[in-house]
């Protein structure tokens, strides 16, 4: 097992694994694999799963089992991980409309920046992200690290209301609307791509540990693909 | 038809089952009965299956007209029910005869009680539940609270034995909880003398209480950390943001969170706790995990000789 990952009580049926003190691609995979490992050894015991940036949160189910059984279970899962890099995981493509007319603040970005918008395009689109977390709102994937170049603070004031596939920058962090809603992050684009579909038999294109690529399109294709403005 | 008609939906009436599992990895919360005790006593009164769904009536206030002959039952916190105004007890099978009115009125102690038809509401699952989360807009009839004129299908059962919750074994409901808490998460991060602080003062219900927690209003705990890289949230964790004041999170919680977690509240006190109303009074006591699990097995062993009765009427 190795030295960074150790295992907290969170109540009567929950124990939390902590693989990691910050997130990173490679931890983000290691909680992915973990995941799949404990899903598979402890079967229906298990309740729930909450992966996040650098842990695991593992319910089961206090009359079926106890915590010593669980972390046993963690531990030998840990202990059998395979060796995972970087490049390891399901990689999602996202296409984008990057624009003025479906980002808000893409010119008010790259000006603050010192760049110009096709700068902050190109850096946004020629790097891999991963799935660092899903949470907030049904099917909201959080994704980094964003490149310290096009990094942004949240506004000062949320808007009130964010169009459902808006592309936005928040920090070192980056995520597609998956629903309107209100929200503080910097918008630069929009996807046709549904992040959340309650009637999919798949609701959601990525997972937590996945990687992504944004692909830039044009106003045409995104319009073609369902995308709205 | 087989329907129940929203009449008046009260301050807060919402379906539930036993709530959402496996969906955390998506976003998706648990939902759920606050009370589980209660929800599941209503519907083993009628012989549904426990996974049956119901409604939840925070605070009463629900009025509804049969559509069919059916039978119903009310259990937890005391309110007024009346059928056709005549006055009916909780806790018990009631016949209901097609064109009735169901009344609820309002609790004074306690806030959620639960109203459960004979075969369950028949209410299509979306992700492997019916529970209604209204922040998500999903479960229920269309991911919203009940309103006027809803139709509340039914599924059609016979008849069954007219039982009753003997009035000895009925849970009761207070002002005042006292809620186990397992120390975890980051509770190594509280120095002791906030640790002594938390678990020796008492905390005031505070009118931000609702299914995704209950905000409390007392002496303020201070956190050696001020946020944490955002991690699984379990139930009942109890969280103590930047103020210092502690919020117990319950069915409806975000999944995910940044602020640092005390410990968290043991499920059977989690619904005492829910039970409660702004103002209301919460003192928390430091228990271990092996106390807990033995308390849990207790609890199920006690739930299974809780023995329901033919109603004496």
């Amino acid at each position: 097992m190795p030295e960074s990952a150790h295992i907290q009580s969170a109540g009567e049926s929950a124990l939390i694994v902590y693989l990691g003190t910050e997130s990173s691609p490679e931890v983000a995979a290691r909680v992915q694999a973990l995941g799949a490992a404990l899903r598979h050894s402890l079967g229906s015991i298990l309740i729930d799963l909450v992966p996040s940036y650098a842990s695991l949160l593992v319910i089961y189910d206090p009359l079926r089992s106890d915590r010593y059984h669980v972390s046993q279970c963690i531990r030998t899962s840990l202990s059998d991980l395979p060796a995972v890099t970087a490049g390891n995981g399901r990689l999602v493509e996202i296409p984008v409309y990057y624009s003025p007319e479906s980002g808000e603040d893409l010119e008010g970005l790259a000006s603050s920046k010192g760049l110009s918008t096709q700068d902050v395009i190109d850096i946004h689109s020629e790097q891999e992200y991963r799935v660092y977390a899903i949470g907030f709102a049904p099917g909201f994937a959080y994704l980094g690290d964003v490149d310290t170049r096009i990094a942004a603070p949240r506004l000062s004031t949320p808007r009130q209301s964010v169009p459902r596939g808006a592309v936005a920058i928040a920090d070192r962090q980056t995520a597609v609307y998956p629903a309107a809603s209100p929200g503080g992050w910097n918008l630069i684009g929009r996807s046709p791509l549904k992040m959340f579909d309650p009637l999919a038999t798949e609701p959601m294109p990525v997972h937590v540990g996945d990687r992504v690529r944004f692909k830039p399109i044009g106003r045409a294709e995104f319009l073609d693909a369902g995308g709205s403005l | 038809m087989s329907a129940l008609e929203v009449l008046q939906p009260g301050l807060l009436s919402l379906l539930q089952d036993r709530g959402r599992f496996a969906q955390a990895a998506i976003g998706l919360t648990t939902g759920g009965p606050m009370d589980p005790l209660a929800a599941s006593i209503a519907n083993r009164l009628l012989q549904n299956e426990g996974n049956a769904t119901l409604i939840e009536v925070s605070f009463g206030g629900l009025a509804l007209r049969a559509g069919a002959d059916t039978q119903i039952s009310v259990t937890g916190a005391t309110l007024p029910l009346a059928i056709d105004g005549q006055e009916q007890a909780m806790w018990s099978v009631i016949d209901v005869a097609a064109g009735q009115e169901i009344n609820l009125g309002f609790s004074e102690t306690g806030c959620r009680s639960y109203l459960a038809v004979r075969g369950g509401f028949n209410i299509p699952e979306s992700f492997g539940s019916s529970s209604t989360v209204v922040r998500e807009g999903i479960g229920g009839l269309n991911g919203q609270r009940l309103a006027v004129g809803d139709q509340l299908p039914i599924h059609k059962t016979d008849a069954t034995q007219r039982l009753w919750l003997p009035p000895r074994l009925r849970p009761r409901y207070h002002r005042r909880a006292t809620v186990r808490v397992i120390p975890g998460y980051q509770y190594a991060h509280f120095p002791r003398l906030e640790q002594r602080r938390f678990f020796g003062s008492e905390y005031r219900v505070t009118d931000r209480c609702d299914r995704m927690g209950y905000r409390l209003e007392g002496p303020a705990i201070a956190c050696d950390i001020q946020g944490i890289l955002s991690e699984g949230i379990a139930p009942g964790a109890i969280q103590i943001p930047a103020d210092g004041q502690p919020i117990a999170l319950l069915n409806d919680r975000q999944t995910i969170g940044g602020y640092p977690k005390i410990g968290c509240a043991l499920s059977l006190d989690c619904a005492a706790l829910a039970q409660l109303r702004p103002g209301d009074t919460v003192i928390f006591t430091p228990i271990s995990e092996h106390y807990a699990h033995n308390a849990l097995h207790l609890a199920d062993a006690f739930e299974r000789s809780r023995h329901l009765e033919p109603s004496p009427r």
